[in-house]
């Protein structure tokens, strides 16, 4: 177990590094995308250029710059070429409504998921399965910036059920705090809640007629203990493995959309504005910290999934 | 697959000597023919895929419609126009900068947005746009995660390990941040690969760059039936036989996969579809003014409080579309495998 825990964490930190790499040469490479004209406004005279190029270094070898920018990151210096302002601290400011936004809507999407799985699943080719099935497609087929803009609209401004976007810090207000993460965790949660209510509808389906149930059942144990203890509990298992990844993937920058849509100012949002102005110190700071995520949890998903499932850790 | 015909056609009541008749004629149809039958009898999965070769047939007529009906093109203002709806005479875009809303005739049929455009005409030319990238990043993840998918499943070694982890680097990236950046930073420059070079407005960019966002999703299912393929028998008679690998990864390998590819693709269109949206309302998807159900929906979010129709009317469009697909998708994957088409039956 330990050689395992170790490859997986030394496979990570490979995975960061090249990721970061990526990251860097994505923006510079490209052509038009000299970072010194944007750091000089409008119209700078040729001297200025040079003289911006050679304080933050752009004159140098491309791996020079890399490596400053990642000495920068780690260290917490690194400052926005357009803004100037620190991003680790602008990062830091960020996080938690990221994860105020993430954690909750994770919260959400399980237990909708968990209960709609199950209840179709019980109500299988009945009416009731085929209307939920139908309201889970649509779930998957909706983008999310489109539902959380009427959303928006519609139960924010027009309606007044909630407030119209912004956050609200918890430790100033909970009440408000929770009032204002309701409209971003429901638009958030709606795709997850579609994908893994039919995954969980067909697990059940799948177990529902094994031989441990019925046993179960001859037992006498009551219906109710059968689905939660007996069913539920095994086909919970690839879903609970997927909530560990599209965790990870939504704190990891999949709540980009959400972010910008009811405006809460988090790594998202900030990451979006930073690609908009070619700001290559924010981007780089954020996919790196959202590429983290995503491998920290695909690494503790594999290492629980090879504790529960010895078999695993052979192939 | 064996048993296929059996539980396909059990012997029910008097009609069981014509049953077992046909049962016969069953026995030997291909796995392709069975699949197609099994389609055919799921009403609403063939319902939902003629309703999406119907909104593609909408979206192709889009000049007819453009010229002969609504008299204008997807990029004509008409800010100072003045339509005639039910006898009353009124501004295209009032004064204070509110379109007119769906007139439901030729000219405006869907309104107008607040530059004076017709929707409902860059609506279809939007749709165009807008499938011809779902549809074209679709196919060319397929393409590529074929070929990656078998030379990392057929060779193993380094080819695998290359590829295997190139590929779970694209897969840790943030998907939607990894599209955006690539998108913003190509728009820019536009791409240049060896002697072909591609503009940066050209739609084009969002296509590859959607394309290389998804290979791993469908790469890795192969690879790993490829693994599971070439031990089988077949392919090591094909090996007795002499054959080099590049034949048998043709005529062994590929058509084994083929029911893979038909399962994955039109997931894979409406997933395109979905992140061209996404890329277009955050400003590096397709460019402005050309329209797209993505940049059209994000025009709208933005004026949503003054015409909440520029928003919800492509948005609706969009969902439909994405949801002919999914229910189509899984008609068909049910259709291909009959065990998940058991599942659904319970």
């Amino acid at each position: 177990m330990a050689r395992f825990i170790v490859r997986r964490v030394l496979g990570m930190a490979v995975v960061l590094f090249a990721i970061s790499v990526l990251v860097f040469l994505i923006f510079n490479v490209i052509p038009n995308g000299d970072p010194a004209l944007r750091i000089a406004g409008r119209h700078p005279t040729k001297g200025q250029l040079e003289a911006i190029r050679s304080q933050w270094g752009f004159d140098q070898p491309v791996y020079v710059q890399y490596g400053k920018t990642m000495q920068q990151i780690f260290s917490g210096e690194l400052v926005s070429y357009s803004t100037q302002v620190n991003v680790i601290d602008e990062i830091k400011n960020d996080i938690p409504r990221t994860f105020a936004l993430a954690i909750g809507a994770a919260i959400m999407w399980m237990a909708f998921a968990t209960a709609l799985g199950l209840y179709t699943a019980m109500k299988a080719g009945k009416f009731s399965d085929r209307f939920l099935t139908v309201l889970a497609l649509i779930g998957i087929s909706m983008p999310v910036f489109w539902i959380g803009a009427l959303m928006n609209y519609y139960l924010g401004f027009k309606w007044k059920i909630f407030p119209n976007g912004g956050y609200v810090e918890f430790t100033k207000s909970p009440v408000d705090w929770f009032y204002h993460l309701i409209m971003p965790w429901t638009a958030l949660s709606l795709l997850f809640i579609g994908v893994y209510s039919r995954i969980l509808r067909s697990n059940v389906l799948d177990t529902i007629n094994d031989d441990y149930v019925r046993t179960a059942r001859a037992k006498g144990l009551s219906e109710r203990q059968v689905m939660l203890k007996h069913v539920l509990r095994n086909s919970m298992i690839p879903i609970i493995s997927l909530w560990g990844l599209d965790f990870g993937a939504v704190l990891g920058g999949g709540a980009i959309l959400t972010e910008t849509v009811f405006d809460l100012q988090g790594v998202g949002q900030y990451a979006a504005e930073s690609i908009g102005q070619l700001d290559v110190p924010p981007v780089m700071a954020i996919t790196i910290f959202g590429a983290f995520f995503i491998v920290f949890l695909n690494t503790v998903v594999d290492i629980v999934y090879a504790w529960l499932d010895p078999r695993i850790r052979l192939t | 697959m064996a048993t296929e015909p059996a539980t396909e056609f059990a012997l029910e009541g008097p009609a069981a000597f014509e049953e077992e008749a046909k049962r016969a004629k069953v026995a030997g149809l291909g796995p392709w023919r069975l699949a197609l039958r099994r389609l055919r009898r799921n009403k609403s999965a063939l319902a939902f895929g003629a309703l999406f070769l119907l909104i593609v047939a909408i979206c192709l007529a889009a000049p007819y419609w453009a010229d002969h009906i609504a008299h204008t093109d997807p990029f004509k203002n008409h800010l100072t126009d003045r339509v005639e709806v039910g006898g009353e005479t009124k501004d295209v875009v009032s004064p204070d900068g509110a379109p007119i809303g769906p007139t439901w005739h030729g000219r405006f049929f869907l309104g107008a947005d607040t530059n004076g455009r017709d929707i409902a005409v860059r609506l279809l030319y939007g749709g165009r746009t807008s499938l011809e990238i779902g549809i074209g990043a679709a196919l060319i993840t397929a393409l590529l995660s074929v070929i990656f998918g078998v030379m990392a499943g057929y060779f193993r070694g380094i080819a695998d390990t290359v590829i295997s982890r190139s590929l779970d680097l694209i897969w840790s990236f943030p998907v939607v941040l990894l599209g955006v950046a690539l998108g913003t930073a190509l728009a820019l420059g536009g791409l240049k690969i060896g002697p072909i070079e591609i503009q940066g407005d050209s739609k084009l960019i969002p296509t590859l760059i959607i394309a290389v966002v998804y290979i791993p999703y469908m790469a890795r299912p192969i690879r790993g039936q490829v693994l599971g393929l070439r031990e089988k028998e077949f392919v090591e008679a094909a090996r007795a036989q002499g054959a080099g690998p590049v034949r048998i990864m043709f005529t062994e390998i590929l058509p084994n996969l083929s029911s893979t590819i038909v399962v994955f693709l039109p997931l894979m269109i409406a997933n395109a579809i979905l992140l061209e949206a996404a890329l277009s309302f955050l400003g590096a998807g397709v460019r402005p003014p050309n329209p797209s159900w993505g940049t059209m929906i994000g025009d709208g979010v933005e004026k949503i409080i003054t015409a909440p129709h520029l928003a919800i009317v492509p948005g609706l469009v969009l969902v439909l579309t994405v949801l002919a697909l999914n229910v189509f998708g899984d008609g068909v994957r049910d259709a291909l495998d009959p065990r998940a088409k058991l599942h659904l039956e319970h």
